[in-house]
């Protein structure tokens, strides 16, 4: 990427130099203006008082509403993400198996869940459990949560994995099957832990997916982050500002997350020693889909 | 038998009660809408992250890194209580119109993150040597990007910008958290109006996307082969 | 080839680590509210409040504080529990009937109208306050009911069906913002583009009452439609009776006077005299 962004212009000479100095000048003044205005704005309608703030100093704010539901969103996240991808792995195995129904009907349920919107999924399991007394109906919304997170998230990851095991030099499976594997041995002990590796950047990038969609989960009272950014705010009559603080806590650890996705890239495309499909793609582009 | 006529006649009673295809409607002008925004302002944010000026690399990375990383929903929350509530920001006279502006602005902005990386990844697969031929022939930044270097980058991120615009269709949805009537809205409303036919009112709404989506993906499809560079 | 495996093998195993870690550490205490305790164990009540409504039941770091909190204390006490025998519960008006069904709840005291459509799910004692829709303004405002609100922009939660009554029976050309809670709604009116609130009197009361705004907003007091607060009991329960012998109690001392009073200190509000303090209705 750096060797070709210089390529797309000369080294600037001094006229050039001069222009960009004065491009520079001009996108720092448009960046600071728009900054300045929702500053002034926020100002001028008492957003920015201390009263509105000084909250976020108090250690009891952390401890009783902020911790307890970046713990909360984690829980959600940290479930969804290991059932996702026992999701992921078993529906994109199947998708690459010689047998036609199973083949088929995988096919079905990853492209159906990954065209329903994830807020719609979570409305329905969660009024679903809510009423129904399967679980304790204080359970549902979590449970409504990570089971609309898993069939999405693991509907993508299934097809990572297909893409994956796609993405693998021939030879792999022509040396499995020269070595006596059925082709489900192949897979399972071949070519499904090479196309996991190759593909890690990006199944990283859909768990900054899951934790970031975790947050939906406030409109089905999952008392994650945003719920108790909002309680903390009901109380002290700070919501905007509640809402961005927990935007900040949000970017800093999504960026963590994906921080570990390009690393994983890079170190894993050095240690192949060749280049690996999934993590050349990711490594400019570390979240493969929005959502 | 009897029971499943009165399940079915209880479901479809549902339709003289509520809009569904009103509702999808909304979603649908949001997403066109949002998807025309996002485009827009994707680009031109590329275009910051490869151009020769500093500022505008890093304000273009810090957009992308800040926008991507925050949860949708509370970018239309603060577009209703931030822009709209404190910063009086009305984009239109009519109550209801403004607020579906707001949520256009909001997908949008949030969008634009995703649309500028795969523009970004566009501009991957275009060869060095395009850009140096490009150079050879005296052409400067601009020119170079919009002969050759973009038109060439679209055609090579029609995969992920028809990712990005599928996940723009179904995050429509989320605008409910910003007072637009929409689907997600009216699904919840029905299923808490008749919960005994919570099943199918779910999957009325599934195969509702499911029918939005398919078309973009297999025109995404289509596209990318059709105008894959032959190289 | 054996690389890889380890690689993997410890990425399931940090996994598997991480989600251990955020499960012992009690992330989501309401949502499991306990979880496993047996039900109605006499060492403990669990009482259903709401979580996030300043002046009726707020969740203030470790401490519940408003007029429900104080009222299901003072009930809970005479049943014959002290305060650290109670274990809170959020219960939002969506999952309200379920939770008591399923036994998860012993009781709730959440702004809980007493309606014939729940008394099919569950059993209501009380009422210990009746409450009517209202609306929140502005001090300066001179809105004075729902049939001034034409042309003006009011504020309520999504899904609730206050907002509808007033554009359908009083004022046609209102302006509708729905938002997923009150706070949301009042920080939008101090902002200037919203006109007025609305819902129940004592929880705009309980909003307006709230430090953060004090003197910005007046409750109208014009209300326009009466709700009975009861006390949620499941359908099969045996305390209904001592539960309404606790509310008149608490009446005829003057404890309610001063749960009122002291929650919604600092703001100019009289609940309608007619109604209150109400007479609880015979147990079924």
């Amino acid at each position: 990427m750096s060797a070709q962004k210089s390529v797309l212009f000369d080294a600037p000479g001094p006229k050039a130099k001069r222009n960009m100095a004065i491009g520079n000048a001009i996108g720092a003044l448009a960046v600071l203006g728009v900054v300045a205005w929702v500053i002034s704005g926020l100002a001028a309608q008492g957003q920015l008082t201390a009263a509105k703030w000084s909250p976020f100093l108090d250690p009891g704010t952390w401890q009783f509403y902020l911790i307890p539901g970046l713990l909360g969103t984690f829980q959600a996240a940290g479930v969804a993400i290991l059932s996702s991808m026992l999701f992921g792995i078993i529906f994109g195995l199947g998708r690459l198996s010689h047998n036609g129904p199973v083949r088929w009907f995988c096919g079905l349920i990853v492209e159906f869940f990954r065209a329903v919107p994830v807020l719609l999924m979570m409305i329905f399991f969660f009024m679903l459990l809510a009423t129904s007394g399967i679980f304790d109906p204080g359970e549902a919304p979590f449970y409504g949560v990570v089971i609309a997170l898993t069939l999405y998230n693991g509907s993508v990851i299934a097809e990572l994995v297909r893409s994956g095991v796609y993405g693998l030099p021939k030879g792999q499976r022509e040396a499995a099957s020269a070595i006596g594997m059925t082709r489900s041995q192949s897979l399972r002990n071949v070519e499904l832990p090479q196309a996991l590796v190759a593909m890690l950047p990006s199944i990283i990038s859909q768990f900054v997916v899951i934790l970031k969609d975790s947050a939906l989960g406030y409109i089905i009272t999952y008392p994650e982050l945003l719920v108790n950014a909002r309680r903390l705010g009901s109380g002290e009559g700070n919501i905007l500002p509640a809402l961005l603080v927990t935007a900040a806590i949000f970017i800093v650890v999504n960026f963590a997350l994906s921080w570990i996705a390009q690393r994983s890239s890079v170190f894993l495309s050095h240690r192949a020693g060749r280049k690996v499909k999934g993590a050349e793609m990711t490594e400019i582009e570390p979240a493969a889909e929005p959502k | 038998m009897d029971g499943l006529t009165e399940y079915f006649d209880a479901y479809l009673s549902l339709f003289e009660e509520f809009d569904v295809l009103g509702a999808f409607w909304v979603n649908i002008q949001l997403a066109f809408w949002a998807a025309i925004g996002s485009l827009i302002l994707g680009t031109v944010l590329a275009l910051m992250r490869i151009s020769p000026v500093a500022s505008l690399r890093w304000a273009g990375a810090a957009y992308v890194n800040i926008f991507r990383n925050t949860p949708l929903t509370i970018i239309i929350a603060f577009g209703v209580l931030g822009l709209y509530a404190q910063l009086n920001l009305i984009l239109a006279d009519d109550f209801d119109l403004n607020f579906f502006r707001i949520a256009v602005l909001g997908l949008s902005v949030y969008h634009a993150a995703f649309v500028c990386e795969s523009i970004r990844s566009g501009v991957n697969t275009v060869p060095l040597g395009q850009a140096e031929a490009a150079r050879a022939i005296g052409l400067s930044f601009l020119p170079a990007a919009r002969l050759v270097i973009m038109p060439q980058a679209f055609r090579g991120a029609i995969a992920p910008l028809g990712n990005t615009m599928i996940a723009l269709t179904k995050n429509t949805t989320v605008a409910a958290a910003g007072s637009v009537a929409e689907t997600a809205g009216l699904m919840l409303a029905m299923i808490e109006f008749r919960s005994d036919v919570i099943l199918m009112i779910f999957l009325t709404f599934a195969v509702g996307y499911v029918i939005l989506v398919i078309p973009i993906g297999l025109l995404t499809t289509y596209l990318s082969k059709k105008l894959a560079v032959a190289r | 080839m054996r690389n890889t495996r380890k690689a993997f093998a410890a990425m399931a195993a940090a996994a598997a680590l991480t989600l251990t870690a955020c499960g012992g550490g009690g992330g989501g205490d309401e949502a499991g509210g306990g979880g496993g305790g047996g039900e109605g164990s006499s060492e403990s009540i669990r009482i259903g409040i709401k979580f996030d409504q300043p002046g009726l039941g707020l969740k203030e770091g470790n401490e519940f504080t408003g007029f429900d909190v104080d009222v299901a204390k003072y009930v809970a006490n005479e049943l014959g529990y002290s305060e650290d025998q109670i274990e809170w519960v959020s219960t939002p008006s969506a999952t309200r009937e379920t939770q008591l069904s399923n036994g998860q709840v012993d009781m709730i005291f959440a702004t809980y109208s007493i309606t014939d459509e729940r008394k099919q799910q569950v059993a209501f004692a009380g009422p210990y306050f009746v409450a009517g829709q209202d609306l929140l303004v502005p001090v300066e405002s001179d809105v004075q009911g729902p049939e001034d609100l034409d042309g003006l922009n009011l504020c309520s939660v999504t899904g609730s069906t206050s907002a509808q009554t007033v554009k359908d029976e009083f004022a046609e050309d209102v302006n509708l913002l729905e938002q997923p809670g009150y706070a949301e709604c009042v920080s939008a009116m101090q902002g200037g583009n919203i006109d007025a609130v609305t819902t129940d009197d004592i929880i705009l009361a309980g909003l307006a009452a709230d430090p953060a705004y004090e003197g910005d907003f007046k409750v109208v007091g014009n209300t326009f439609s009466e709700e009975r607060y009861g006390v949620g009991l499941p359908q099969d329960n045996d305390i209904c009776e001592d539960v309404n012998a606790a509310i008149t109690k608490m009446i005829e001392d003057g404890s309610w006077q001063k749960f009122l009073d002291s929650n919604l200190e600092g703001i100019n509000f009289e609940p309608n005299a007619e109604k209150n303090p109400p007479e609880p209705d015979a147990c079924a």
